[in-house]
């Protein structure tokens, strides 16, 4: 054989679904399967440990309660609120310290190595660690609050509203870095003329911020904005440790009182009813990003 | 030059507050569990000076739960997950990436929908299923749902991975006579070292720290390391020293990862919102 003869095959002629199949597959019963099964199941009036045969079809009445179901509307003012303060504080924090701190400086690989730690920490563990930094007799925080600032020690996790407070700083704590270095990467992939010419303009630093800088990052900032919002329908695991959504239901996201509708009351079909809500509010904020940015859609991309 | 200096040491003091704080809370965590009975009972929080003890880690260790059997689960899962992860998210990157085919750009948007999916509402039918089906190997089935959860990310950093490597390896390569097979594994896969070094420590960290899906379908010897840490607190009564060594250990791996690839994880991190 020779150079010169002709290849068998070409790059773009393989059988790409042999490729595809198996991630297709694995992806297809594991992720959307259980989104059908959701859909399907809050048709029906099904606890645990009763049989599935003996469930009884209830058509939309599962759907009905909610709409009137005062702890539903409960817990989804909580996760809006909850999702205001943490990401109003986190993108404020993230975006002002990587404006403050983007020149490159030596050192700067260490600090973002420890900046991303929290964010690698297993939220099983950061509900721990918190847990026991707000414990009302063990916890550091009550020390430092009656000893540096001279506040009564409190029990923050036993208090609606510190408890709130809480899962918020802990929520900040976790999850600022992210913002951080998304928008610190950003600012840093922006080309330098633009920032320059403006500096010869006579633009000063408040103008180059506000009239430059975020405009030129704006869709990286909606697309790190977005992944929040949805983040925070998503989470439950963190406010499961520290509070089990209590005391009440002040800390009681709504993925999280999916799960305790679905394993403390045993109630399946009405927990997937308030599934199938989050199914929308997710998928809609998803089809948001996918407008905004889809690297796989084009060839063009390099 | 005065001026360089002065903002130069405001820059300082500000990334060294920020890393104390990053910092802070994992400390306390590693110190507790280095902390006997009599310290933890103290009035005052110490930092730094005690006299560090292993009691906590022998504790949980020789204790009543099965300490090595939840270890070798988490270390099976992690494992298995992120080697087929790896292995057939790599394949439908690389289709995505350098075929066109009929579904192409249904398959691309459904991955990066299907990312999305709540824990909440796997967690049902996921619970429902082994339930009815009286699967009794919970760590093949928490196995198979970490690998479903984990690939539309892997895919999607991956794909962005093949798209840099140029066309004409592959080309010259066919000229020699090799099968796409031959072409992927032979070609392809060693330029492609970083990628899967991205996407296996994002698969990693989801199959290793995942607790709500692990929590409903283990058993009390299939449970895996967040599982056990979890349960401390409602079996064993509050001991944070011992919480506080188990949260340790599950921290470690992670932690060592994050100083060995920092760069790689910040690339996988900023991949979607930078690039696009």
């Amino acid at each position: 054989m020779t150079t010169t003869a002709k290849p068998k095959w070409e790059p773009g002629s393989l059988t790409p679904y042999a490729f595809v199949t198996p991630a297709v597959l694995l992806m297809g019963v594991g992720l959307l399967y259980p989104v059908f099964m959701a859909f399907y199941l809050s048709f029906f009036d099904w606890e645990i440990g009763r049989d599935f045969a003996d469930a009884e079809a209830v058509g939309f009445v599962n759907f009905a309660r909610m709409l009137n179901d005062p702890q539903v509307w409960e817990v989804l003012g909580v996760t809006l609120r909850f999702g205001f303060w943490v990401i109003l504080l986190e993108m404020t924090l993230g975006i002002g310290l990587a404006l403050l701190l983007e020149k490159p400086i030596r050192g700067a690989s260490l600090f973002r190595t420890i900046f991303i730690l929290p964010l690698m920490v297993s939220p099983v563990v950061v509900g721990l660690i918190w847990r026991y930094l707000f414990d009302a007799r063990a916890g550091w925080i009550n020390y430092y609050m009656s000893n540096w600032f001279g506040m009564e020690p409190q029990v923050w996790l036993g208090d609606p509203q510190l408890a709130f407070f809480a899962i918020v700083f802990t929520d900040i704590w976790q999850w600022t870095p992210f913002i951080f270095i998304i928008i610190i990467a950003g600012l840093q992939a922006l080309p330098s003329e633009v920032v320059e010419a403006s500096e010869i303009d006579g633009a000063n630093w408040w103008q180059q911020v506000f009239l430059v800088k975020l405009p030129m990052i704006k869709s990286i900032i909606i697309i790190a904005l977005l992944m929040r919002i949805i983040d925070v329908f998503r989470g439950l695991e963190v406010m499961l440790i520290m509070t089990g959504g209590g005391p009440g239901r002040s800390t009681e996201l709504l993925s999280l009182h999916i799960y305790k509708r679905a394993f403390e009351t045993q109630q399946l079909g009405y927990a997937s009813a308030i599934a199938v809500l989050l199914i929308l509010v997710v998928f809609g904020l998803s089809l948001l990003i996918l407008k905004l940015s889809n690297p796989m859609k084009t060839r063009s991309d390099v | 030059m005065q001026n360089e200096k002065v903002r130069l040491t405001y820059y300082y003091t500000a990334l060294i507050l920020l890393a104390c704080m990053s910092l802070a809370p994992i400390w306390v965590m590693i110190s507790t569990s280095l902390k006997d009975e009599v310290t933890l009972q103290g009035d005052i929080p110490i930092w730094f000076f005690f006299v560090p003890t292993m009691d906590n880690y022998e504790a949980i260790l020789t204790g009543r739960g099965k300490f090595d059997t939840y270890l070798w689960n988490s270390v099976i899962v992690a494992g298995a997950t992120t080697f087929i992860t790896l292995l057939f998210g790599g394949f439908c990157a690389y289709a995505l990436a350098r075929t066109r085919f009929v579904g192409r750009t249904f398959l691309a948007n459904a991955t990066l929908m299907v990312r999305m999916v709540p824990p909440a509402v796997i967690a049902v039918p996921a619970f429902a299923f082994v339930m009815l089906s009286g699967i009794d190997n919970d760590l093949a089935a928490l196995t198979f749902l970490y690998t479903a959860i984990s690939l539309p990310f892997a895919i999607w950093l991956l794909f962005g991975f093949f798209k840099q490597i140029p066309v004409e390896l592959e080309e010259a390569a066919i000229v020699d006579g090799a099968t796409p097979l031959q072409v992927f594994f032979r070609v392809l896969l060693p330029l492609m070292s970083s990628g899967y070094a991205v996407a296996g420590i994002f698969t990693l960290r989801i199959a290793w720290n995942e607790f709500i899906l692990a929590l409903l379908l283990t058993g009390r010897n299939s449970r895996t390391l967040p599982v056990a840490a979890a349960s401390h607190i409602t079996e064993e009564g509050v001991e944070w020293g011992r919480i506080m060594a188990m949260g340790t250990l599950i921290v470690i791996p992670p932690l060592i990862f994050t100083f060995f690839a920092a760069k790689q994880i910040i690339a996988g991190m900023t991949a979607g919102a930078v690039k696009g």
